[in-house]
C-alpha cells in the first residue's frame, strides 16, 4: 500500500475529480509505531480535534491504549482523510507531563492534592464571592475544545445557576466575528453553506483564510477540484504567499487593515458592471440603496491607493466574481483578526446577497471558525449568547429559556450584552471579577499584550481556576488546577464550521484522576447546591447523553436544531448536519434556500450593531428596517486602523498560525513529528524588505513594538512588503532562555473590533533589529512560510511520518 | 436671516464634542473599546467642522476648520494617568459619569443639526439641507453610542 510522508506533503496524494461529480474516497490511517491493524483491538468513533474541519475518524486501542488513527471513508467532511495535526496528535494524549492529579496553591506554591479537597476549594471560593459580591464577582473563559454536553451545562450552571454575565470562551479568539457578521447579515448566527459545495462551485473566494494551513482536509477537496476537468477560478485575498495564494487566478494581498476598502471595490464593481440579482435583492433583502449610496466612493483606483493593491486585479477578481454561476466564499482570520473585522466579513455575505447566491449547490458562504467545537460554544451559550441562538434583548426568548431551565426569568443575566473575554479580563484588572475559571485553554499565551495578561493573573485579589490537561503557562498562575480528561478520554458530541455534528466516544481512560470537564462541572454545582425555582437540583442530568437529550430540548424550534438527532444516528454513516427535525431527520445541507430567511424581528438573534461603534440596535430600530425578516445588506466606511507604521516601527506586523501546530502547541508540541516540523518561532518578512536592511534567512532578529520584543530567525518569504508575521503558537513552557521573549502577543495591541469583539492581531506597528548573523529558521518550506532562495532544508517527516494511504 | 448664528453654534458645538470625546478617551485609556471608539468617532465631529467651515464662507462666517485639539502633553499625561488608575474600581464610576457627559453634548449638537436642517428647509438652502442630511446621522450614532456603552458598562460598575 502506498505510504506518504505528511510531514513533507500535508495533503497527501491527489484524488482529482471535475464538477458535479462525487469526491472520491482516500482513507488515511497512522498507527504507532510497530502496529499493524491487525493488532488494533476496537475502532472508536469520532471525529479531528486540532482544527475546526471536523473530520470523522477512528481511533485504534490496544491494550487500552491509543495507537493511532484512521479516516472515516463514510464521513460527509473528509471521504477517509485526516489532517497530518490529528494523524501525529494523538501522542499528546499519552505525555508523560499529563496532569494527573488535581493541584492546589499553598503558601505560593502548587502542590498535589485530592480532588476533595481542590473542588472545595473552588466551589468554597465561588460559594464566599456570590454571598459577598454576587454574580458579578465571578466569571469563566472556557474554550473551542470541550464538547457540547460541557458548554451547554456550563452555560446552564454559568447563566441559570450563578446568574453571572461574564461567560466567554476563547472562541472570542477564533469565531466570534463569523458569529457577528452572520448575524448582522441574516439575524441569526448559522453557517449558511456546505463543504459540499467545492464539489460545484465554479469559483472559489477565500477571504483572509488560509485554508490549506488551517483546514487541510477542505484544501484537498479544492485541490482535487483544481487537479481535476474544468477546475473554479480561484481569488485569494492574503498579505502572505499562502500555498492558496500560489494556486489563485487572481491573489490580493492588501495592506494590513484595510479590507473594509478592497471589499468595497469589489462591491462597486458588481454594482457599476450590473452583475447583481436585481430579482432576489428586491425580494429578499433590505438595505440596497444605502449599500449602493456608501460603495460609490469607493472605486478600484481608491482602494488601489488605500490597500495597495493593482486597481485592474480588483477589477479582474470582481469580474470573476461578479460572472460565477456558482461562487463559493470562505472567510478567517485574515478578516477576523483584523481591524474592522465584522465590517469586512459582513460585505461577504453581501455579495452573496448581491449575487442571489446562497442556498444552492455551490453556491456556498462559510464564515469559518478555527477551533473544532467553537461551533458548540456559540449554540449552547458557553460564548456569552444565550443558548439556542436565543436574542438576550429579546424577553420572549429569555421567558422562554427560563421555562426550559425551570428559573425565575430575571436570574438569567440578560440586562446588557454578554461580557466579552477582554472585558472579563478588563474587569478583572480593575478588581470587581474575583473569581475566573479557566477551561481548556492558555491566555497566558494567546491573547494579545502578554505583559498585562500577566500582570492581570498574578493578582493575589483575583482566585484563578484552571482545566488543563498539563501544567500550561496559564496553569502556573492558578490557585487550583483541575487535571481533566480529553478526547478520546470521555464520550460527547461537537459541531465543525460546516453545521456537521459528530460524536467522539471514550475510547481509552483518562491517566490518573483525570476527570472529564462534564464530571468537573457536575461536581460544582453539587457542592454550590444550585436549585431550580422549586427546589430540585438545577442541572438534571449526570451523563453526556443525557445532556445532549437536555441540549436537543433547549435547541427545538431555533436554528440550530438538534431535536431529531440521537447518539444512535451520530454512530451510524457519522456526520449530520443541523437542523435536524422530524421534518428533516437527515439533517440539512444548506440554509437560506429560496432566500428564506430567519431574522424576523420575532426570531432573530439579533438586532445588529453599529459596524463602526459595536452600539447594539434596538428593537424598534429594527423592526423599522426589517419588518419582514429579510437579510440586511449592511454597508461600512472604512476607518483607518488604530496603529499605523511611523519612523520608528515602519512595519505592519500580523500573527497567525501554521499547518503543524494547534494553538499555543499544548497538544501538537508534544507530538514528535509535528514538533519537529516547527520547532521554533520565526519571524517572516520579505525579500525587498530583506535587502533593503541587509538582513538574510536565518538571521537573529529582535522584533519589537512599544508593548515588548520578540526574538526569532528569519525566514525571507512571500509576505508583501512592509509587512512581518509571527506565529502566535510559541510560549514558554518549552523555552530555552529566561526572558519572555518569545511568544508573538508579547507585541500585539488590546485593541478589539468593537462589534465582535474580537481582538486584532493584524495590525500593529512594529520594528525589528538585528541580533545575530546566520543560522537556521525553523519554519515549515511546505506552506506560506516557503523560502524564497534555494538552499534551505525542506521540511520532511521522515519514516515516522509516513501514512497510509489507500485511495478507494 | 440667522442662519449664519446657527452654523456658527455648530460649529461651537460640534467642537466642543470633538474635544469632549477626545479628553473621554484619553482619561479612559485602560478602557480599550472606549479609548479607540472615542477617537474613530471623533473624526466625525473633525469632519463636520471641517464642513461648517467651509459652508460658513457662504454666510460671511470665518470659522476655523481645524477643530480644537488639547495640547498633546496633557494627553500623554492622561492617558498615563489613567493607565495607571486603571487598577482601581472608581474608574468605572468615573466611566458612566464621562459617557453621560458625551451622551448631553452629542444630544445637544443633534438638537442643533435639527435646528440648522430646520432652518435651511424654510429658507431653501439646499447645500445647507445636505450637509445636515449627511452630518447629522452621525451625531445620532454617537448619541447612541455613549448610551449603549453606558447601559453595557452600568450593572458592573454599580453593583460590585
Amino acid at each position: 500500500m502506498p505510504r506518504t510522508d505528511r510531514i513533507a506533503e500535508p495533503w497527501g496524494t491527489r484524488t482529482p475529480y471535475g464538477p458535479g461529480e462525487p469526491w472520491p474516497v482516500r482513507v488515511d490511517t497512522h498507527l504507532a509505531e510497530g502496529v499493524t491493524e491487525d493488532d488494533v483491538d476496537a475502532w472508536v468513533q469520532s471525529a479531528s480535534l486540532l482544527h475546526s474541519n471536523g473530520d470523522g475518524l477512528d481511533i485504534a486501542v490496544r491494550n487500552g491504549r491509543i495507537v493511532g488513527v484512521r479516516g472515516r471513508a463514510v464521513d460527509r467532511v473528509n471521504h477517509g482523510r485526516v489532517d497530518p495535526k490529528d494523524l501525529f496528535g494523538w501522542q499528546a494524549n499519552e505525555s508523560p507531563d499529563r496532569l494527573t492529579r488535581p493541584l492546589i496553591r499553598r503558601d505560593g506554591e502548587l502542590v498535589e492534592c485530592d480532588w476533595d479537597t481542590a473542588m472545595d476549594a473552588v466551589a468554597g471560593r465561588c460559594r464566599e464571592l456570590l454571598d459577598e459580591q454576587g454574580p458579578s464577582a465571578v466569571g469563566f473563559y472556557t474554550t473551542g475544545q470541550l464538547f457540547l454536553e460541557e458548554y451547554y451545562t456550563l452555560g446552564l450552571i454559568a447563566h441559570g445557576g450563578i446568574g453571572t454575565n461574564h461567560v466567554d470562551g476563547n472562541t472570542r479568539l477564533c469565531t466570534a466575528t463569523a458569529a457577528a457578521a452572520l448575524k448582522e447579515s441574516f439575524g441569526t448566527d448559522g453557517q449558511p453553506g456546505s463543504y459540499t459545495d467545492v464539489d460545484s462551485a465554479d469559483v472559489i473566494c477565500l477571504y483572509g483564510h488560509n485554508v490549506a494551513e488551517t483546514q487541510t482536509v477542505l484544501w484537498a477537496r479544492m485541490l482535487d477540484r483544481l487537479a481535476g476537468t474544468d477546475p473554479p477560478a480561484v481569488v485569494c485575498v492574503d498579505p502572505r504567499e499562502t500555498p492558496v495564494a500560489r494556486a489563485a487566478t487572481v491573489h490580493l494581498a492588501p495592506r494590513p487593515g484595510t479590507n473594509v476598502v478592497l471589499m468595497n471595490a469589489l462591491q462597486h464593481e458588481l454594482v457599476r458592471n450590473g452583475w447583481i440579482d436585481r430579482d432576489y435583492v428586491d425580494a429578499h433583502t433590505v438595505g440596497f440603496a444605502e449599500l449602493e449610496d456608501r460603495l460609490g466612493a469607493y472605486t478600484p483606483e481608491r482602494a488601489a491607493e488605500i490597500c495597495d493593491v493593482p486597481a485592474d486585479r480588483i477589477r479582474e477578481a470582481a469580474r470573476l466574481i461578479g460572472t460565477a454561476e456558482r461562487l463559493m466564499s470562505t472567510v478567517l482570520q485574515g478578516f477576523y483578526q483584523s481591524h474592522q473585522a465584522t465590517a469586512a466579513a459582513v460585505q461577504v455575505n453581501n455579495i452573496h446577497l448581491l449575487r442571489g447566491m446562497l442556498g444552492r449547490p455551490g453556491c456556498g458562504l462559510l464564515q469559518m471558525n478555527g477551533q473544532p467545537t467553537a461551533e458548540n460554544t456559540r449554540e449552547c451559550g458557553a460564548d456569552g449568547d444565550l443558548p439556542g441562538f436565543r436574542n438576550w434583548s429579546n424577553d420572549e426568548h429569555v421567558a422562554e429559556l427560563a421555562r426550559i431551565w425551570n428559573v425565575e426569568q430575571l436570574d438569567i443575566p440578560h440586562y446588557s450584552p454578554p461580557t466579552h473575554a477582554m472585558q472579563i479580563f478588563r474587569y478583572a484588572e480593575e478588581g470587581s471579577i474575583r473569581f475566573l475559571w479557566i477551561t481548556a485553554t492558555n491566555p497566558a499565551v494567546s491573547l494579545p499584550e502578554l505583559a498585562r495578561v500577566r500582570s492581570i493573573l498574578a493578582q493575589e485579589r483575583l482566585f484563578v481556576v484552571v482545566s488543563d490537561l498539563y501544567l500550561t503557562e496559564t496553569a502556573a498562575f492558578a490557585d487550583v488546577v483541575l487535571p481533566c480528561a480529553t478526547w478520546g478520554e470521555k464520550t460527547g458530541t461537537f459541531t465543525n464550521a460546516d453545521r456537521t455534528v459528530h460524536l467522539s466516544e471514550k475510547a481509552v481512560d483518562p491517566p490518573g484522576e483525570a476527570r472529564p470537564d462534564l464530571d468537573v462541572f457536575l461536581d460544582f454545582a453539587r457542592r454550590l447546591d444550585l436549585r431550580d425555582k422549586d427546589g430540585a437540583p438545577l442541572v438534571t442530568w449526570q451523563e453526556p447523553e443525557a445532556a445532549f437529550e437536555a441540549w436537543k430540548e433547549c435547541s427545538r424550534g431555533r436554528p440550530c436544531d438538534y431535536s431529531g438527532l440521537t447518539y444512535a444516528q451520530l454512530r451510524g454513516d457519522s456526520g449530520v448536519q443541523w437542523p435536524v427535525t422530524a421534518d428533516a431527520p437527515d439533517g440539512t445541507e444548506r440554509l437560506y434556500a429560496d432566500g428564506a430567511f430567519m431574522a424576523h424581528p420575532d426570531y432573530c438573534e439579533s438586532y445588529g450593531r453599529d459596524l463602526v461603534t459595536g452600539a447594539p440596535f434596538e428593537e424598534s430600530e429594527y423592526r423599522a428596517l426589517n419588518p419582514e425578516g429579510r437579510a440586511v445588506l449592511r454597508a461600512a466606511e472604512y476607518v483607518p486602523p488604530h496603529e499605523l507604521p511611523d519612523a520608528d516601527h515602519p512595519f505592519q506586523l500580523i500573527t497567525g498560525r501554521t499547518l503543524y501546530h494547534f494553538h499555543t502547541r499544548t497538544k501538537t508540541a508534544r507530538a514528535p513529528q509535528l514538533q519537529a516540523a516547527a520547532r521554533e518561532v520565526w519571524v517572516e518578512m520579505s525579500a525587498a524588505d530583506a535587502a533593503a536592511r541587509d538582513l538574510a534567512e536565518g538571521d537573529l532578529l529582535e522584533v519589537r513594538t512599544s508593548r515588548g520584543r520578540v526574538r526569532a530567525r528569519l525566514r525571507v518569504s512571500g509576505i508583501r512588503d512592509g509587512v512581518l508575521f509571527l506565529p502566535f503558537h510559541y510560549g514558554y513552557w518549552d523555552a530555552s532562555g529566561a526572558e519572555p521573549e518569545r511568544a508573538a502577543n508579547e507585541l500585539t495591541p488590546t485593541d478589539w473590533d468593537p462589534v465582535s469583539k474580537q481582538p486584532i492581531f493584524k495590525t500593529a506597528a512594529a520594528a525589528v533589529d538585528l541580533v545575530e548573523r546566520g543560522g537556521v529558521s525553523a519554519a515549515p518550506t511546505t506552506t506560506a512560510s516557503r523560502p524564497v532562495s534555494d538552499g534551505v532544508p525542506p521540511t520532511r517527516g521522515g519514516a515516522t511520518a509516513e501514512v497510509l494511504e489507500e485511495v478507494r | 436671516m440667522k442662519l449664519g448664528l446657527a452654523i456658527e453654534e455648530l460649529h461651537r458645538s460640534e467642537n466642543h464634542l470633538h474635544a469632549t470625546l477626545l479628553a473621554v478617551s484619553d482619561r479612559h485609556a485602560a478602557d480599550h473599546e472606549v479609548f479607540h471608539v472615542a477617537r474613530d468617532i471623533a473624526r466625525w465631529s473633525d469632519r463636520h467642522v471641517q464642513a461648517l467651515a467651509a459652508i460658513g464662507h457662504d454666510y460671511g462666517l470665518e470659522l476655523d476648520p481645524e477643530p480644537d485639539r488639547s495640547p498633546g502633553v496633557l494627553e500623554a499625561v492622561r492617558q498615563t494617568a489613567s493607565d495607571l488608575f486603571g487598577r482601581r474600581s472608581e474608574p468605572g464610576l468615573v466611566l458612566l459619569a464621562d459617557l453621560r457627559h458625551v451622551h448631553r453634548v452629542a444630544a445637544g449638537v443633534s438638537l442643533d443639526w435639527e435646528l440648522l436642517a430646520q432652518a435651511a428647509q424654510g429658507a431653501r438652502k439646499r447645500e445647507l439641507l445636505e450637509l445636515a442630511e449627511s452630518c447629522h446621522p452621525e451625531t445620532l450614532r454617537q448619541v447612541k453610542w455613549a448610551n449603549a456603552k453606558l447601559k453595557e458598562s452600568a450593572t458592573q460598575a454599580l453593583v460590585s
